[in-house]
């Protein structure tokens, strides 16, 4: 089953003809992903080969979820362009909004995330790797060869270390691994993927992996002492980051007490969430957690 | 990237904001002749993008012209927790009747903006938030809306501030659209003897990824504190200096904080913060080891590759071609994981450079590079 993505999930690729869309379609399609078309108002009616298949391209989101029944939209346009293309998907009533754009204003941020929020489209980003479910599709830019299917969930702030995870988990195998986005204001949160993990049958254990800077991670582990009864395992990245000064993203900036890799250490392992120090210790957690269930 | 005082009392006067009649310099001869412009007696304030001024003694009263020269002498070139003062504001005195704070933030949690007003200004909002909560008003702002008039009305009421203040809320808040700030701070904003509601000091942050449409806030105003991150920027490379002995670079921001806790965990120090991205070509490599080996503190490097998007053998070819145009002098320690990991291994075998050692597991990477350090100190 898995979360928010699956076999079945007709993709929609925003800024599929520049390179960025160009590039990661062809590997999306290669993941085994059903990318039904492209959108770009200036090639609407081409089509764009890639390898064995041959991928419309529509004018509008709208004319392509009327053409195709696309319930799924990537989107690599570019920054200054973002917000409209979200706009236009949510009007369009899409369900998911899987936001590559890396470098997007706050302002745009608050106001997309705000306007699909009610209209009932799940945004997943900005500034995030997308979210695979390994063996049926891929909306983003994870890799799909680093691992296969299986019974772990993984939500995350930061790209890299997600493939970091996956790969030390690769024997184990993952239901659905989703990047939320490293940004100060994304449209899904750690507490949003926890509840979908929770309610998902094929998920027994899930890797929640946070970075300095806000509170999620807090808030996350509230929800989890409420609500999660599948075993968690954590990791934190950001203890040595200096206070004050950004670490890349946007939202790794720590001011304050609060927002501390240590702060959020300790509210995960208050509610019997174990942490690794390392991202080799958060894999060797998970297989013992699993051994422990099985 | 946060404002100057001065670069704030800018932006507020712009969008019909009262702000004290104020200068900035960074000569106290020029101070001097500021101040008798202003009418002779001058608050001097240090320019410095840290609080705690005040206490620090970089804000002072000058009774006179010549006076406003010595005190600017006094404060130019001062040490404020780590800041040096480049500059000072010279302001006309208010006469103050009551002091308020009202400021736009970013409330992460909600995705949105939060109004936080009190009629309690002047000192540390967090005291007064943390010992009378009941004292600051927090709204959230629909960002559809904005803040109109009746908006800025609920503010000020829930607030307890004097209807007054609402047309200040008002142009508070396109401040902070217009300019794609993140925060916008008035502390205090004050009632004079005269009636006025004055914007007294003030903290922006602007969006730094809203610059391709804020062009007006160049290149000049990023400070560096730092020479090496000024050269790394300079190279457009995502480097933060820190202050430990052990060069890093590795691919994404969280896989870089996430090795830089590793190699602390191993008993050294980090010297910096390098994220080169996905692209990770020859030059980028290149530019980032000359950067962190024109560091004096480094005394081993450890790059730390996983190979998502990014090919290992790529980074290796990135690495070898580095070595051929830079002089590498500190012992670096390689860890290659992920897509053609083995193939990128074999690159660097092959290169066989003396300095050059290779780790199979970022753990095995960090202690090796830890060892070196503590070798070479």
């Amino acid at each position: 089953m898995a979360i928010y993505l699956t076999k079945e999930s007709k993709v929609l690729v925003q800024g599929m003809t520049g390179g960025e869309g160009m590039k990661h379609t062809r590997r999306m399609l290669a993941a085994g992903t059903n990318v039904v078309g492209g959108v770009n108002p200036r090639k609407a009616g081409r089509t764009v080969d890639f390898d064995d298949r041959a991928v419309p391209v529509f004018g509008t989101v709208a004319d392509g979820m009327r053409a195709t029944g696309a319930d799924v939209t990537v989107v690599f346009v570019p920054p200054a362009f973002t917000k409209a293309a979200v706009i236009e998907a949510a009007d369009a009533g899409v369900q998911l909004a899987v936001v590559i754009t890396e470098g997007i204003p706050v302002h745009d941020s608050v106001a997309l995330t705000s306007y699909a929020k009610a209209r009932g489209t799940r945004v997943i980003g900005p500034n995030c790797p997308g979210l695979i479910t390994p063996g049926q599709a891929n909306a983003g830019i994870i890799p799909a060869d680093i691992t296969k299917p299986g019974r772990i969930g993984l939500v995350s702030k930061s790209g890299t270390l997600t493939y970091q995870l996956m790969y030390e988990l690769r024997d184990i195998g993952f239901s659905t691994c989703v990047g939320i986005g490293g940004d100060p204001v994304v449209g899904t949160t750690h507490i949003d993927c926890l509840a979908a993990f929770q309610d998902d049958p094929d998920t027994e254990l899930i890797v929640l992996i946070g970075e300095i800077g806000g509170d999620a991670e807090e808030r996350a582990a509230a929800y989890i002492r409420d609500h999660v009864t599948k075993p968690v395992v954590g990791y934190i990245a950001g203890f040595t980051a200096p206070e004050g000064k950004t670490m890349g993203h946007a939202g790794a900036i720590v001011s304050g007490s609060s927002g501390t890799a240590a702060a959020k250490q300790e509210a995960l392992e208050a509610v019997g969430v174990g942490v690794g120090n390392t991202p080799t210790e958060t894999a060797r957690l998970v297989l013992e957690c699993l051994a422990a269930k099985a | 990237m946060d404002l100057y005082e001065h670069q704030a009392r800018e932006l507020f006067e712009e969008h019909g904001i009262l702000v004290p009649r104020a200068e900035v310099t960074d000569s106290p001869k020029e101070a001097r002749e500021i101040a008798r412009r202003l009418g002779g007696r001058v608050v001097v304030k240090a320019q410095v993008k840290t609080g705690g001024r005040g206490k620090a003694g970089g804000v002072k009263l000058a009774a006179d012209p010549a006076a406003a020269e010595i005190t600017a002498r006094q404060i130019l070139g001062m040490d404020i927790k780590g800041h040096t003062v480049g500059k000072v504001m010279l302001a006309q005195p208010v006469d103050i009747e009551t002091e308020f704070y009202v400021s736009y933030v970013l409330d992460r949690a909600a995705g949105g903006f939060l109004a936080i007003a009190s009629a309690e200004g002047g000192m540390e909002i967090e005291e007064i938030a943390a010992t009378r909560p009941d004292a600051v008003a927090r709204i959230p702002v629909d960002p559809a809306e904005g803040v109109t008039s009746a908006k800025a009305g609920e503010i000020a009421e829930a607030a307890g501030l004097p209807p007054q203040t609402v047309d200040v809320l008002v142009r508070l808040w396109e401040v902070l659209v217009r300019e794609d700030a993140l925060l916008v701070e008035v502390n205090p904003l004050v009632r004079t003897a005269q009636g006025q509601i004055l914007a007294l000091d003030g903290k922006v942050t602007l969006d730094d990824n809203a610059r391709f449409r804020q062009a007006r806030w160049g290149a000049d105003t990023v400070e560096h504190d730092d020479a090496l991150e000024a050269t790394a920027a300079a190279k457009g490379l995502n480097y933060v200096k820190l202050d430990g002995e052990v060069g890093i670079i590795g691919n994404g921001a969280g896989l870089v904080m996430s090795t830089l806790d590793v190699v602390a965990g191993c008993g050294a120090r980090p010297a910096n913060f390098l994220d080169i991205g996905g692209g990770a070509s020859a030059q980028i490599m290149a530019d980032g080891l000359s950067v962190i080996l024109s560091d004096p503190a480094v005394k081993s490097v450890l790059v730390n590759v996983f190979g998502g998007i990014t090919a290992c053998d790529a980074v290796a070819d990135g690495i070898v071609r580095a070595l051929d145009s830079i002089q590498l002098t500190k012992p670096l320690v390689v860890r290659l994981d992920g897509n053609n990991a083995a193939r990128g291994r074999a690159i660097l075998d092959d290169r066989a450079h003396p300095l050059v050692q290779q780790a199979t597991t970022m753990d095995g990477a960090a202690q090796r590079a830890a060892r070196l350090a503590a070798a070479t100190a």
